[in-house]
């Protein structure tokens, strides 16, 4: 291999990223879905949300583990392949980075606790309790992390001087314009991969001929999750298109392949470009990218000719946002048919139809592809910048010549790390049936 | 105290933390697999195991604290090391990514047996990462990073061709299992766990000898290495005779099976002395002759916004560790194994 450093670390960045975001994304959203679970439990006194609860926690704390690990890898690493954005940027990133420390250590030590607890209290909310530091912490965690990088994509808040960021506000770097939609699209969408993560497991349970009112009552609570999160992501990616509009109209007009500025722009979905940048083959929606701009036809939308052509994102990253704009609306459009389920034909299995069954249990995989997409379409939508205006990736990465080794090293240790932990989570699953536990824990085994 | 000294401090007292509480979690990694392999298991490893499994997550926060702290606090610090650390810190990445794992694996994955693979892990991560940690602290004497026209680099021969490497390394490895079995002694007492109490008193005074020749070796080597710094270390040598007395009475106490909370406060004072004295005559340098604490200092506003953060988080994090050592280190139902475990 002939890369240079600097691709070699985009890689190795990469690679951790598309690893840690998986578990990340669950890490934020699993604790609340647990919560609720435990919640609706002591409520109803029905003993099968604890269950599921204590169940999921268990599986949890199993992928908690390799977030954790792959979220030290991400933390070294930004120094590791990036000691030149980290010597500059430092100087205006600290905070969120140290306050993002601060927040993980308080869900450590609780959820530690939560584990170790479930039969310690006589009151069974005050385990309950423990939950809320869990969720909070890693909520903030990822709030922190995501002023982080919605900086790198709209910096504000000093002034560069001779290579030095100067007259620094922490503040108003860290609550620059990117951060209100960035943040909340991150923690949105992360509800819903753990609401369909955990639906679609659900799912397959029913699919696999489980008849226990259990499997049922988990679909119920996963799937309508899944469809308010969901929901929200989607009003919230429409937020995100005007703040793009608004601030970064090169990575939205790349998205679209909007070359030429005007109004009533329509919105290109799917297409080739040809040696010309004409689209060919689209689906054109007329005004739908002014819309999506600024709510109405007459919305003048910036087109990529405005800016050099070393600084234009790539333009494959319009596949990316459609693909995930595309998954998007199943994740909505799927658990809506669930809460019409009655009204739906075909063949039934244990009272749901089965190609119903199937698409939840589609889900899962689905909403992790979209969380991918996601990601890559916005930081390939923010090259050739590490910090929009002020720094090129190009100009941050290390200088060492071993990159190369490591990146397969890591993609190594990520394999292993990834087969085994889902070998230890259907392990886990298996040697511990539903059925047997709830004997165990002398339950009625409700068929219905 | 200027920001950039209290700066330091704070990270100084982070990375203390780390060194005890993960020494304490390598060692009884080591310990565990050693009772496994040496057919001791019954006496040692199930206190080891009920220590160990609420708090292995709390330990990597220490170590990124610093990291992220240091990289705050002192933005050059990033570019020097993080340049020429990146084969050691990967290593040490991917070490801690397989320990922190495989534990989880294994405490909470299989409801059965012991898996004797992940055992061997934990125990083997166990000593590879102290000693691939500790020569950081030998590389930040100097000599061992170069900078030539802007590229950063390390010079691999005179770091492993250096005995005062050698001699950090050699200390952090009985320094791991000297501190391990001296707490894991103390807790299994408090376990009321005899045969667990003896074996692991065995341990610690077995170690101890080794732990304070391999400090007075690497104590007298870091004057071939850095003669600068040994002068600063002589002038405060109070420091490391009062930390000298602690580990005489703290091993005392041991060998006489007396007050072992007092012994093993008197261990943590006994690294804290020499902790604190080597950092504080290692100043104002972070990397010998390329880093300073003062030249090198992030911004004023941001180091405030950071000791504020500090600060603030203290009042979150003491009462959170407070309740985990309480729930846990202090509640005589869960050590000696009569309340539930895992859920």
């Amino acid at each position: 291999m002939s890369y240079d450093p600097v691709t070699l670390s985009r890689m190795l960045t990469g690679l951790t990223l598309f690893v840690h975001i998986v578990f990340a994304s669950l890490g934020v959203g699993v604790p609340l879905i647990i919560a609720l679970a435990e919640w609706r439990g002591i409520q109803t006194k029905d003993p099968h949300y604890s269950l599921l609860a204590r169940r999921w926690a268990r599986g949890f704390v199993i992928t908690v583990a390799v977030g954790v690990v792959t979220g030290t890898s991400i933390g070294l690493q930004l120094s590791l392949l990036w000691p030149t954005f980290m010597r500059v940027a430092g100087h205006a990133i600290a905070l969120p980075l140290f306050m993002e420390t601060f927040a993980f250590f308080v869900e450590a030590i609780f959820l530690g606790i939560y584990l170790y607890t479930w039969d310690r209290f006589k009151r069974p909310m005050l385990h309950l309790l423990l939950l809320i530091p869990v969720a909070i912490g890693s909520s903030t965690s990822a709030f922190f992390i995501t002023t982080l990088n919605a900086f790198m994509n709209t910096p504000q808040g000093f002034t560069l001087k001779n290579g030095v960021f100067t007259d620094v506000h922490p503040l108003i770097a860290m609550f620059n314009p990117a951060t209100p939609t960035k943040v909340s699209h991150v923690l949105a969408s992360s509800y819903t991969v753990s609401a369909c993560v955990l639906a679609g497991i659900a799912a397959y349970s029913l699919l696999m001929g489980r008849k226990e009112i259990y499997f049922k009552k988990a679909l119920k609570l996963t799937v309508i999750s899944a469809f308010i999160f969901a929901l929200s992501t989607a009003i919230i990616g429409d937020f995100s298109g005007k703040f793009l509009a608004k601030y970064q109209p090169e990575k939205l007009a790349a998205a679209e392949w909007h070359f030429e500025t005007r109004t009533e722009a329509p919105l290109i979905f799917g297409g080739v470009l040809d040696q010309n940048n004409e689209v060919k083959y689209g689906l054109e929606i007329p005004y739908a990218l002014s819309i999506l701009a600024g709510n109405k036809p007459s919305t003048k939308v910036i087109g990529l000719n405005e800016f050099p052509e070393d600084e234009r994102p790539p333009l494959f990253i319009h596949y990316l946002f459609d693909l995930k704009v595309a998954i998007g609306m199943l994740l909505v459009l799927i658990p809506f048919l669930y809460l019409i389920r009655r009204m739906l034909p075909g063949n039934r299995q244990g009272g749901y139809p089965k190609w119903l069954l199937l698409g939840i249990m589609l889900l899962g995989p689905l909403s992790i592809v979209a969380i991918e997409l996601g990601w890559l379409f916005a930081e390939f939508g923010r090259q050739p910048w590490i910090v929009r205006g002020y720094m090129k990736v190009g100009d941050a990465a290390t200088t060492s010549n071993h990159v190369g080794a490591m990146l397969l090293m890591f993609a190594v240790l990520y394999i292993v790390l990834c087969s085994s932990c889902v070998i230890v989570l259907a392990r886990l699953f298996r040697n511990k049936d539903v059925a047997d536990e709830m004997r165990e824990l002398g339950m009625k085994e409700d068929v219905r | 105290m200027s920001y950039e000294l209290l700066g330091i401090t704070v990270l100084w007292t982070f990375l203390f933390g780390y060194l005890i509480v993960a020494s304490v979690d390598f060692g009884a990694g080591f310990f565990s697999y050693y009772s496994v392999i040496t057919g001791k298991q019954n006496k040692v490893h199930s206190i080891i195991q009920r220590y160990l499994s609420p708090v292995w997550e709390v330990t990597n926060v220490f170590l990124i604290f610093f990291v992220v702290g240091l990289v705050g606090f002192f933005p050059d610090s990033a570019y020097y090391y993080g340049t020429a650390l990146l084969i050691p810190g990967s290593l040490v990445t991917v070490l801690l990514a397989l320990r922190g794992a495989y534990y989880a694996y294994n405490t909470y994955g299989s409801s059965k047996e012991d898996n004797k693979i992940y055992i061997a892990i934990y125990g083997a991560t166990g000593l590879l990462i102290p000693a691939a940690l500790s020569t950081i602290l030998a590389i930040s004497e100097g000599g061992i990073i170069t900078e030539i026209n802007g590229q950063v680099n390390l010079n691999w021969g005179s770091f492993f061709s250096n005995p005062y490497t050698w001699s950090v390394i050699i200390l952090a490895l009985v320094s791991v299992l000297y501190i391990s079995a001296m707490f894991l002694a103390y807790y299994a007492d408090k376990a009321g766990d005899r045969p667990a109490f003896e074996v692991l008193r065995g341990y610690a005074l077995w170690w101890s000898g080794p732990t304070i020749l391999a400090c007075v070796f690497a104590f007298f080597q870091i004057n071939r290495q850095n003669p600068e710094h040994f002068r600063n270390m002589l002038t405060i040598a109070w420091a490391f005779i009062l930390s000298l007395i602690c580990f005489l009475i703290a091993v005392y106490l041991v060998w006489k099976r007396r007050r072992l909370g007092v012994s093993f406060i008197l261990v943590m004072l006994q690294f804290g002395f020499a902790w604190y004295g080597y950092g504080h005559s290692h100043l104002p340098y972070i990397l010998y002759k390329q880093v300073s604490i003062h030249e090198s200092f992030t911004n004023e506003t941001m180091a405030v916004a950071l000791i504020i953060v500090f600060i603030a988080g203290l009042f979150v994090l003491i009462p959170s560790l407070i309740i985990l050592l309480r729930l846990f280190l202090f509640d005589a139902k869960y050590v000696r194994g009569s309340s539930p475990k895992k859920g």
